[in-house]
């Protein structure tokens, strides 16, 4: 990276020169459909119309977003390709949460049908044993966390998060409380 | 004195006394685990707050804002990591101190420090609290959206070395603002048809993607730190005997962070900065900075934690946050339809006393918690980061699904957390983003308000204080292009000065034919040559 202030001098050399283009190329998207999904409102100035201020953002976004990638090539050695091994590599780094990404998702559409609490008392301990803890000590903890949770947040807070579509067969004594506080 | 007793009986109620107590105490553990912070905790308790009170719910959230600083500096000075960013500058001298076995002496001073700024913060601000609310009608609709550029050419400017990715990512919270349906002439922007874009993109699941998912994703892509026990040394009131020896330097390090923390997006890092600065060209003993100088370790927590209380004063007066926390607590505000703005000042000054003297009670608390319970909280700092990270993502679901019941808000959070992780590999700023989405909001809507009354440009700024804050950025943005041409020139120089030869093994050879073979090359080998040749005659 370069020492120059305004530009890009913080921060690891890889994967910059990736981020930085493709920030570039959403800003283009954007601004270059600001006609599209903006509406020109007649008789209303320029200040007062619906797309003054995405323009503006989108602007800004295409003006610093260039300088930004000026400011990273500049940094990186004009004799370097644009993209190298440790860029590769880098955004190969970026895609490895995706896979937490799609256990959160289940863990979401989990919920609503088998409750909140029977889904995080498996999503905990379940993603614990995933990270790689065999210790029972914390798997043991991520369950009781994970109760501690429900517990705190719908029992005693009264977060609005709906009880499970199984908790209707349960016995009419406790299925009130059970989609209540659990 | 009234208005102390007003804001008082505001927080005489158990609830409020409740949230204060389990705010503070909270604030501390979750400042001393590295890895969490404030951002996060706010972030997830968010939702959950908008079903209280505004008083209980932002008692709460100040508990954390306030208290996690003191909590983050036990990990700075005895592992070496600091539990919440602005604990950075602790490690420096903190940590020095516990390798020569005064742990416990550091922790010590730290805590009084923090103690000493925060109070003197807070007794500033109830002082100036008449003043602020006959300065405050002033703002009218110009002034604010002058006040809350200013708010983000400051954010922007305060990231050195990434001023252009700041203004762009700012650039990027500002449209994602705006996403979804106009408020005034009801017409979509930038929804690409989707029924789910058109009620917008909510800051919560914005701000709990960028710090908490994505927080989530750092820890667990990451490895558990060993950390090793270091025996502690001293007592734990060791420190108000050096503080007490050392009071200019709390008391200009404690106004620095008061005068940082007024201006809307500077911050803790400057106050510290400028603290650290003027605490070592001070000392006697300056060499000792950075190897476990006790003035050093006052000016660094003095300075963050007298911040706090004093960000509150440009939220509460003019409605702008300064920082991400204050602009994560003004979604309260609006929740509750309470207004922060000159209108606070005039109308609920009981509301604004009572939220300095929360914090002066907080700051209480938190320090009669810690003198007793700093050996537990270190437990609480050795948690592993995966296992936190399990945590994070928990109770992140939380704080998403509660708001609207939405899988889909859930999977807007999981791709801003997928962002926020690539903005936290590359170190890149986020703030700029949440202060973005937050102060963009605002400065629509009052120029469209100011620009109404407006009939030549200079209206804009005809009046004392439009004048001031319009030289002001001016004055900001014209320094920043200065030094950015400077630096630049400065740079070109010196690479052309120091430009080494190529390497390349082709320009490598081309250069050794021509040293061999020319006739200049010939007089070059001659001249160099310091040693006579070696004679082939034979004796």
């Amino acid at each position: 990276m370069s020492d120059d202030p305004f530009l890009a001098s913080k921060g690891p050399r890889r994967g910059q020169i990736l981020f930085a283009l493709a920030f570039a190329g959403f800003a283009i998207f954007i601004l270059s459909n600001l006609g599209n999904q903006t509406t020109w409102a007649p008789r209303t100035k320029l200040f007062a119309q619906p797309g003054f201020w995405p323009g503006v953002a989108g602007a800004g976004m295409v003006l610093f977003g260039l300088l930004h990638l000026r400011g990273v090539r500049r940094g990186m050695g004009l004799r370097r390709p644009w993209i190298s091994r440790e860029d590769r590599a880098e955004a190969r780094v970026w895609v490895q949460p995706l896979e937490y990404t799609a256990w959160f998702m289940v863990y979401v559409f989990a919920v609503p049908r088998i409750g909140h609490l029977p889904a995080t008392m498996i999503f905990a301990p379940a993603l614990t044993w995933r990270l790689g803890y065999r210790s029972p000590r914390l798997l043991w903890a991520s369950l009781a966390f994970g109760v501690a949770v429900v517990l705190i947040f719908k029992g005693v807070l009264g977060v609005k998060i709906p009880g499970g579509a199984v908790y209707e067969y349960l016995p009419d004594s406790i299925r009130a409380f059970a989609l209540r506080y659990l | 004195m009234d208005l102390i007793f007003a804001g008082l009986e505001v927080l005489y109620r158990w609830d409020v006394m409740l949230a204060l107590l389990v705010g503070s105490i909270g604030g501390v553990m979750i400042g001393a685990v590295p890895g969490v912070g404030p951002a996060v905790a706010i972030a997830i308790l968010l939702p959950a707050t908008f079903w209280m009170d505004p008083i209980v719910g932002l008692t709460l959230l100040l508990g954390i804002y306030g208290s996690s600083m003191y909590g983050g500096a036990i990990p700075a000075i005895l592992i070496n990591t600091p539990g919440t960013a602005v604990n950075a500058l602790t490690t420096y001298d903190g940590y020095p101190m516990t390798l020569r076995g005064e742990g416990r002496k550091a922790i010590s001073i730290a805590y009084t420090a923090s103690f000493v700024g925060a109070i003197i913060s807070i007794i500033c601000l109830i002082s100036l609290a008449p003043v602020l609310a006959k300065v405050a009608p002033m703002f009218g609709a110009r002034e604010i959206f002058l006040a809350a550029l200013l708010g983000l050419v400051l954010v922007v400017v305060s990231h050195r070395g990434q001023a252009a990715i700041a203004a762009a990512l700012a650039c990027l919270g500002i449209f994602i603002g705006t996403i979804g349906l106009e408020p005034v002439k009801y017409t979509k922007r930038y929804t690409f048809d989707q029924s789910w874009l058109a009620s917008g993109v909510d800051l919560i699941v914005v701000v709990l993607g960028l710090y908490a998912i994505s927080q989530a994703f750092m820890l667990m892509q990451g490895d558990d730190v060993k950390t090793r026990r270091v025996p502690l040394g001293g007592g734990m009131f060791q420190g108000l005997r050096e503080v007490a020896r050392h009071p200019r330097v709390a008391g200009v390090s404690s106004g620095f962070g008061v005068l940082m923390g007024i201006i809307p997006g500077v911050g803790e890092f400057t106050s510290q900065f400028l603290a650290y600065t003027y605490a070592q060209k001070t000392s006697k003993r300056p060499e000792d900075f950075g190897q476990g100088s006790v003035e050093g370790l006052i000016a660094s927590e003095s300075a963050n934690n007298s911040v706090p209380a004093a960000a509150m004063v440009p939220l509460l007066a003019l409605g702008i946050p300064g920082e991400e926390l204050t602009a994560m607590m003004l979604a309260v505000f609006y929740v509750h339809n309470v207004v922060p703005g000159p209108g606070l000042f005039q109308n609920q000054m009981d509301f604004v006393m009572a939220i300095y003297l929360a914090l002066l009670f907080l700051n209480i608390l938190v320090m009669v918690f810690l003198l007793f319970s700093t050996n537990a909280l270190m437990m609480v700092a050795r948690l592993p980061n995966r296992f936190l990270g399990v945590g994070i993502l928990t109770l992140s679901f939380v704080g998403i699904y509660s708001l609207r019941n939405s899988a889909t808000d859930c999977l807007m959070a999981a791709a801003f957390g997928l962002f926020g992780f690539i903005l936290k590999r590359l170190s890149l700023p986020i703030v700029p983003i949440i202060m973005g989405i937050v102060l963009g909001g605002i400065m629509e809507a009052k120029l469209r308000i100011a620009m109404a009354r407006v009939k030549t440009p200079y209206d804009f700024i005809d009046r004392p204080i439009a004048m001031a804050l319009f030289v002001f950025i001016i004055l900001i943005i014209a320094f920043q292009i200065r030094g950015a041409v400077i630096q630049s020139r400065r740079l070109k120089e010196a690479q052309w000065s120091t430009r080494p030869a190529s390497t390349r093994f082709g320009t490598f050879l081309s250069r050794r034919r021509d040293f061999v073979l020319t006739e200049r090359g010939k007089r070059l080998r001659e001249a160099r040559s310091t040693l006579p040749r070696p004679s082939t005659d034979r004796d």
